[in-house]
């Protein structure tokens, strides 16, 4: 069963933990990122039979994968197997020419940088240690070492933040020509002291999002960028010479694809079973150390949860998706329908039966479309 | 025993005026239970009697004092109660009639003082607490034989709580009441004021021998309903019961019946020997009890039907005055159209029905009976505004002359709030130079609602209310719908004077559209006569409802994310694909509250 086409790596280090990041990170820990590769690339060794040759795609992420020593970045990454799209995390502040070089030289295809917003004021809410030029500087680096597809992160929701705010940070982040822009929705968790420091205001950015998201939207969209996914924009292909600009990695998610995670809090999908490295970087150097597996969640996906996850992920892409039997199983007809003539789900597709697609006033609602389709959930 | 030495009584008392204190106190007086075995209020067996202060069910307890036989029947106190209490009336020769030296009379204790000499018991007046620094008890005195005639000397003056006097109570009940004055020798007839179910042993009849006598083991007959069946156990409560051979005439006792079926034996009927049937026929006073006030009660969770409706026909084995038929609601699913005798009747069974049987319940907005005269000439009685025929000649409305006890500075108030609520002032007299007696007549629609709540706030809780049924009358009513989504709520319909649709159909939307979350779709609330649109509100619809972003390690929380979501829809209620939370049912309960704050 050697055919999964893709793998994620997760590098921990940060130099900070930000606010509002619900990632597993490690903060410093400089003299252990040698021994951390050295188990990364244990666990893959332990997992490399699953794996497709070539692969389509890699992910490096984090963390802040760039803060990782640079010496035990190109090792890691030179150790890799090849894939057609490997693309790294990258946050402003570590970006230099040295990394750019080493990036390129290493056989990277694709940058996914942390940008967020460029306000300084918002930057500060969200604890970033780089600030707008940072930001742009880190880009025109990037590019200077012709990287051509680079892809910029943005959060919409930030404490303090004004549709003024999000209108200079679109208009910012189009001067900049990015092949592809994540626009995400700031999802504060309870209970952190990010959104204990920022509760009040974070409920009225709630009521806000809504016109946010669509002038996110409105605007990418104006500017001849495809959204393509809830949260993802890539220039249409008439503005990219052809090329598909999306991330091939995440759309392995979004199209419910096998995939095989190594890192501390890593997460795998392979054959029906999903399981999590346990975040413990202790734990996990011990055991591969050792060259066994690291300790792990596992979870056993039977036909129906499978199907389930394959709706939830496949709305939100603006291709259709594919209606087979499994899926009809966990689809509630009649809601369909429903959603049909409310103009959210694209006529024409009930009867055949063949495929399911959102209109565009359904996919800004793909969440609860989700929730109406399914059939009953099991308790 | 000798009927000349048997007495039976009931306490007539308003809330709190110590009627169950005093009764505590005769069973300990009369050694009936032992102080050690003392607890408080004895005599309310229910949790819900003791935590409100209320008697719901009637007792009969048997007690000794000086080589009598006292038969102590004890009696609702509540306004909903009268049938029931006038079921107990029947029942006694004399009633003692507390009243609180430091309240005064109120208006429930009057009505049902009027009730104890309509039935013509010798009443025994007291004035109670007169142990407390307020009280006053000339006054209060005074305030009774105003009232009810008599003199002023003749009303005992008793400190329930201490003890004080209660020995004289006792005295007087032997001294002025009567004795039972039926036939020993004529054929057994007994009349039922009470019964309760035992699920080992079937239906318990309380009953008290009219005629002749009872034998344990006996044959016997209940003469309205027809329904036959044998004397398992006969006895009397001392306050458990107590098995007798016999029961004979003036005696008050129960009967074990074995019947498993509540419905099989009514509450006023008469009870005889089937040997020997008395061929005077049945004791007056049995009548079918006609609830009032109706309300639709739903299980919350559709799955909960049939344990509501076994629910239901356990709790009407213990009260008669509770009617119920299936009602199928587009809203709310399968349910239960239910009729009470008031509001505090709906309220203490949908109470029990939520505490005793552990029921969720949805229950819509009360309303009362009416009488349709439809374009054919016939007359029907409508339960259910859904069921009110949009063509119609005529419709009347029950009407209650409201009686209300009020200190004179609120008499300009109470006079407002009867006058909002289309109420036709009748009468006004003083009881003293501080109280007021005021009676009017009052749509009972009007007083369904919230009333009596109104009332309570608006005089700072002074006011005392009461009321009897005065008939039907004609109104210029009209059924008011509620569409969401463009589809009729059956369960929010309401029949509401003509003058008021307007405004409260525009305070029902308003109030809709606050309770009804944003959904996918714009949802219009409307209010409607027929096809005329008198008020709309609309709910918008959600402009974004997305997972933030979906990644290889978020998945399985976000999944379980989205089925949490929909087994939470699984539990609101759909209107035409419209989730509707179950608070919005309850929206138009709250309407005139909101009128007066806003």
């Amino acid at each position: 069963m050697s055919n999964v086409q893709h793998l994620y790596v997760h590098l921990p280090f940060c130099v900070h933990r930000c606010g509002y990041c619900d990632f597993v990170t490690v903060v410093g820990r400089a003299g252990e990122h040698g021994s951390y590769v050295d188990a990364l690339l244990a666990e893959l060794e332990l997992e490399k039979n699953v794996l497709a040759a070539p692969l389509e795609t890699v992910f490096v992420g984090g963390g802040t994968p760039t803060f990782t020593e640079l010496g035990e970045l190109r090792r890691l990454l030179d150790a890799l197997p090849p894939a057609s799209e490997v693309t790294v995390e990258a946050n402003p502040e570590t970006v230099t020419g040295e990394l750019a070089s080493l990036l390129e030289e290493a056989g990277v295809t694709r940058i996914s940088l942390g940008a967020q917003s460029f306000q300084p004021q918002l930057l500060d809410v969200l604890e970033r240690q780089a600030g707008p030029d940072a930001v742009r500087r880190a880009f025109h680096t990037l590019r200077d070492v012709e990287f051509d597809n680079i892809s910029l992160d943005l959060l919409y929701g930030i404490p303090g933040q004004s549709p003024a705010d999000l209108d200079a940070d679109l208009a910012e982040a189009l001067a900049l020509a990015p092949e592809h822009l994540s626009y995400y929705e700031l999802e504060a968790k309870p209970g952190t002291r990010f959104t204990h420091a920022h509760g009040d205001e974070l409920g009225r950015q709630a009521e806000a999002m809504e016109g946010y998201f669509e002038q996110a939207v409105e605007t990418l969209t104006g500017a001849g960028y495809r959204w393509y996914e809830t949260a993802n924009f890539c220039l249409a292909p008439d503005r990219a010479g052809g090329r598909d600009l999306r991330s091939h990695h995440n759309l392995g998610y979004w199209r419910a694809s096998d995939y095989l995670g190594v890192g501390i809090g890593a997460v795998s999908t392979v054959g029906g079973v999903r399981w999590r490295n346990l975040p413990s970087l202790r734990g996990y150097l011990a055991a591969l150390g050792e060259g066994v597996a690291p300790p792990r969640e596992v979870e056993p996906l039977d036909d129906d949860t499978r199907a389930r996850e394959r709706l939830l992920l496949g709305l939100r892409l603006d291709e259709p998706l594919p209606l087979d039997a499994g899926l009809a199983e966990v689809i509630d007809r009649s809601a369909r329908e429903r959603l049909t003539r409310g103009g959210l789900i694209e006529p024409g597709h009930i009867g055949a039966a063949d495929s399911l697609a959102l209109t565009k006033r359904g996919r800004f609602l793909g969440g609860g479309v989700t929730v109406e389709l399914f059939a009953d959930v099991p308790e | 025993m000798d009927q000349s030495r048997i007495r039976n009584f009931s306490i007539i008392a308003h809330i709190d005026h110590g009627k169950s204190t005093l009764a505590d106190r005769i069973l300990q007086l009369t050694d009936t239970v032992a102080d050690r075995d003392m607890r408080e209020q004895l005599l309310d067996s229910m949790d819900l009697e003791r935590e409100r202060g209320i008697t719901i069910k009637a007792q009969a307890v048997r007690v000794a004092w000086k080589g009598h036989q006292l038969n102590l029947i004890d009696t609702p106190g509540h306004v909903d109660f009268t049938y029931e209490v006038s079921r107990s009336l029947q029942a006694c020769e004399g009633a003692v009639l507390v009243v609180d030296a430091a309240q005064g009379i109120e208006a429930q204790t009057l009505a049902n003082a009027y009730l104890a000499i309509e039935n013509s018991l010798e009443i025994v007046p007291i004035v109670n607490k007169i142990d407390l620094p307020s009280a006053d008890p000339d006054a209060a005195a005074l305030e009774m034989t105003t009232l009810l005639g008599g003199a002023p000397d003749d009303v005992i003056r008793v400190s329930a709580k201490t003890g004080l006097n209660v020995d004289q109570v006792l005295d007087a009940i032997v001294a002025r009441i009567p004795a039972p004055q039926g036939d020993a020798a004529a054929p057994a007839r007994a009349h039922i004021f009470d019964s309760s179910y035992d699920q080992y042993r079937g239906v318990i009849a309380f009953i008290r021998v009219v005629d002749g006598q009872f034998e344990t083991g006996s044959a016997l007959r209940a003469m309205a309903l027809g329904t036959q069946f044998d004397a398992e156990e006969l006895g009397f409560m001392s306050p458990s019961r107590v098995p007798v051979k016999t029961l004979e005439a003036g005696e008050v006792g129960y009967v074990i019946t074995g019947l498993k079926d509540v419905s099989a034996l009514r509450v006023g009927d008469t009870l005889t020997t089937r040997k020997g049937a008395a061929p005077a026929g049945p004791l007056p006073g049995y009548k079918e009890v006609k609830p009032m006030v109706f309300a639709g009660l739903f299980p919350s969770d559709s799955d909960d039907y049939p344990d509501l409706r076994d629910a239901l026909e356990r709790l009407k084995l213990n009260d008669a005055a509770l009617f119920y038929e299936p009602e199928t609601s587009r809203a709310l699913g399968f349910g239960f159209r239910c009729g009470f005798l008031g509001l505090l009747h709906m309220e203490i069974v949908r109470e029990r029905l939520e505490r005793e049987f552990d029921l969720d319940l949805i229950v819509t907005a009360p309303n009362v009976a009416y009488r349709v005269l439809e374009r054919n000439g016939d007359w029907i009685e409508v339960h259910n505004p859904s069921e009110m025929p949009v063509e119609l000649e005529e419709v009347e409305e029950p009407y209650i002359r409201a009686s209300i006890i009020v200190p004179k500075e609120y008499v300009g108030t109470v006079m407002e709030l009867n006058n909002e609520r289309r109420g036709t002032f009748d009468h006004l007299e003083y009881l003293s130079p501080e109280r007021v007696h005021l009676t009017y007549e009052l749509p009972l629609a009007e007083v369904v609602l919230d009333y009596y709540d109104q009332l309570k706030s608006r005089t700072r809780g002074y006011a005392s209310f009461d009321y009897d049924l005065s008939g039907f009358r004609a109104g210029k009513l009209v059924r008011v719908d509620v569409l969401v989504g463009g589809e009729p709520v059956d369960a929010l319909s309401l029949i509401i004077h003509r003058e008021f649709a307007y405004d409260r159909g525009r305070l029902l939307v308003e109030k809709l559209r606050a309770e009804i979350p944003r959904q996918m779709f714009d949802v219009p609330i409307q209010a409607a006569i027929g096809s005329r649109v008198i008020a709309r509100e609309t709910v918008k619809a959600r402009r974004k409802d997305v997972l933030a972003k979906c990644y290889g390690g978020d998945i399985s929380r976000k999944r379980k994310l989205l089925e949490k979501q929909k087994k939470g829809k699984k539990r609101m209620k759909q209107v035409g694909g419209v989730e509707v939370p179950q608070e919005a049912f309850l929206a138009v309960l709250n309407l005139d509250s909101d009128r007066k704050k806003s």
